[in-house]
């Protein structure tokens, strides 16, 4: 059973804001979708190794050459403001 | 004392690869905001991170050098959370398999050598660099942005600023040894975080672990140590106890202020990054990597004491930079005397290096014109301090002691008949100070000694001085 405090410290994390409905919702919703995959806990994995991924393929290497970046001026086309060539944000420190 | 100080440390250092660990972009301090920036280290939509081959290969050779296990199969993991300087809103580390484990590194401690436990080394990517602006805007540059770091992690096994000083140094020097970073603190290139807290073992209380960031130098970590272990036994004292927290070290004001309480446990999400495959190293690899490393500062310490005769302390400072002990190795190699040598080097050599702040690879004279300007002083040709005014000469110039001795006319005068006269034509011009001699004042021999020095302009061989003036004042 998921509980409606931890839902809402989700959101807090997410950076998401619901109402209350939308909260009841969830609420309803994560602790189906908990139950759900507890089923797994049933199955008995004594001396089963932890799978911690799923893909059987084994991570290529890139050798270690400098390639061409982005020019600048596309680098701060994302940019929702800009000055000296940086990207310009609200404050976030106090 | 009752009290004892836990310390443990927590190293940042910045890998230096051509690239970074994701992409192919420069891995490069000071360039231009935001000009080595590519999709994937902007965290653009679609892009994905291919692992560099030599972060790698940097991570394990750190971890070979401080004796740790290396894991054969690790993995990366996604640290999960909202900052300006992390774009993907996930920072790409490693979690529940380290790269590297184990370890240690051997420090000295006021009871000898001492062994530092390393819990982990582990691979990671960094983040942007924030500036804040007076105006209240911060403004952000990626080229930072995926540089590939290693993470190390002490066991708090430090108790006292001058072991986690020194554990500092001995790691600052092996991993610029190995050619894994070049650890400079100043471009951040290595940062460090300390956790703190102090032990009351006659009434076993313990204060709550605080954790000190903002370190930008070993001196810092040292007052910032003196400072909280000092807070910490006070708040004891008073039968309180110190808040689970992050603080920041005020390099103005000298002390520590809170950055953050940690009431809540981090809630990181840590999952493992879909993106890359499992980590798989081949044995022969390892083995390969280890191989060819080089020799490390604590054998090549015991190695110049073994083989060139010097002390322990000599050998130390010799050894703490691959450079400067490659350049008393050179020298040496042309020298006939290896503690001449180190006393040259660590004296004056070293003082004018400080002074200038340069390089000892930025010296404009060779080992070889060393070795040649102490053989000049040992054949007797120019006294030892005409020799350090050579020395200043060689920093200044890059000319040849030889030719810098020719140049100035600095030959050392030992001819026993110039001297005898210049002495005698002294002791003529100055006869109140043979009167102060032969009246007892031991001062004038000093004053006479010295007008005959600087009659030649320093150039006399001072021994044969010594002998001559006294001669002279016996007869008369």
């Amino acid at each position: 059973m998921v509980s409606k405090e931890v839902v809402k410290h989700m959101a807090q994390l997410c950076k998401l804001e619901f109402s209350d409905e939308e909260l009841d919702n969830f609420t309803e919703e994560f602790s189906k979708i908990v139950e759900y995959v507890a089923q797994l806990t049933e199955i008995d994995t004594e001396g089963v190794e932890p799978t911690y991924n799923i893909s059987q393929k084994i991570q290529p290497l890139r050798e270690d050459v400098i390639r061409e970046s982005l020019s600048r001026e596309e680098v701060l086309k994302n940019a929702p403001e800009e000055q000296y060539g940086y990207f310009k944000l609200p404050s976030v420190i106090e | 004392m009752p009290y004892k100080t836990l310390i443990g440390l927590e190293i940042h250092v910045e890998l230096a690869t051509k690239t970074k660990m994701f992409c192919s972009c420069a891995n490069e301090f000071g360039k231009d905001a935001n000009t080595l920036c590519c999709p994937v280290c902007l965290g653009l939509p679609g892009a994905l991170p291919v692992v560099n081959k030599s972060a790698l290969e940097y991570a394990i050779r750190a971890g070979l050098a401080f004796n740790c296990n290396i894991a054969t199969h690790s993995m990366m993991d996604r640290k999960n959370y909202f900052y300006p300087d992390l774009v993907k809103g996930f920072q790409i580390t490693q979690s529940d398999i380290p790269l590297c484990s184990g370890g240690y590194i051997e420090v000295d401690s006021k009871n000898g050598p001492k062994k530092v436990g390393l819990i982990r080394i582990h691979i990671e990517e960094d983040t942007g660099k924030s500036i804040h602006t007076d105006r209240g805007d911060s403004l952000l540059d990626y080229n930072r942005s995926g540089v590939p770091l290693i993470e190390i992690v002490t066991r708090p096994d430090m108790n006292t600023k001058e072991e986690a000083q020194d554990f500092l140094e001995k790691l600052k020097s092996t991993l610029q040894y190995i050619e894994v970073s070049d650890c400079k603190m100043e471009e951040g290139s290595l940062r460090c975080d300390i956790n703190l807290n102090v032990i009351d073992e006659e009434r076993g209380l313990k204060t709550n672990i605080t954790e000190i960031k903002n370190l930008n130098s070993f001196s810092a970590v040292g007052k910032a140590i003196e400072y909280e272990e000092k807070r910490h036994i006070a708040l004891l004292e008073e039968g309180k106890n110190t808040t689970r927290e992050t603080r920041r070290w005020n390099e103005v004001e000298n002390k520590t202020v809170v950055m953050r309480t940690k009431e809540v446990a981090a809630d990181y999400r840590y999952n493992t990054e879909p993106d890359i495959a499992p980590i798989v190293i081949e044995e022969s690899w390892i083995e390969e990597i280890r191989r060819n490393l080089p020799e490390l500062p604590h054998h090549k310490k015991a190695r110049f004491i073994r083989e060139y005769g010097i002390p322990e302390y000599d050998a130390g400072v010799l050894t703490q930079s691959k450079d400067l002990s490659f350049f008393f190795e050179e020298t040496v190699k042309f020298a006939k005397d290896p503690k001449q040598v180190s006393n040259w080097i660590m004296g004056d050599v070293l003082y004018r290096l400080n002074e200038e702040g340069i390089d000892i690879k930025d010296l404009r004279f060779s080992p070889k014109d060393l070795a040649d300007l102490l053989e000049l002083i040992n054949e007797g040709k120019i006294s030892n301090n005409i020799g350090k005014k050579v020395l200043k000469d060689m920093f200044e110039t890059g000319k040849k002691p030889e030719d810098i001795v020719k140049g100035k006319g600095l030959v050392q005068i030992s001819d026993e008949g110039e001297l005898k006269g210049i002495v005698n034509k002294v002791l003529d011009e100055n006869q109140k100070s043979v009167m102060d001699y032969k009246n007892g004042k031991d001062k004038a021999l000093g004053f006479i000694i010295g007008q005959v020095m600087k009659a030649t302009k320093g150039k006399a061989n001072p021994q044969l001085v010594n002998k001559l003036v006294l001669e002279a004042l016996k007869e008369k």
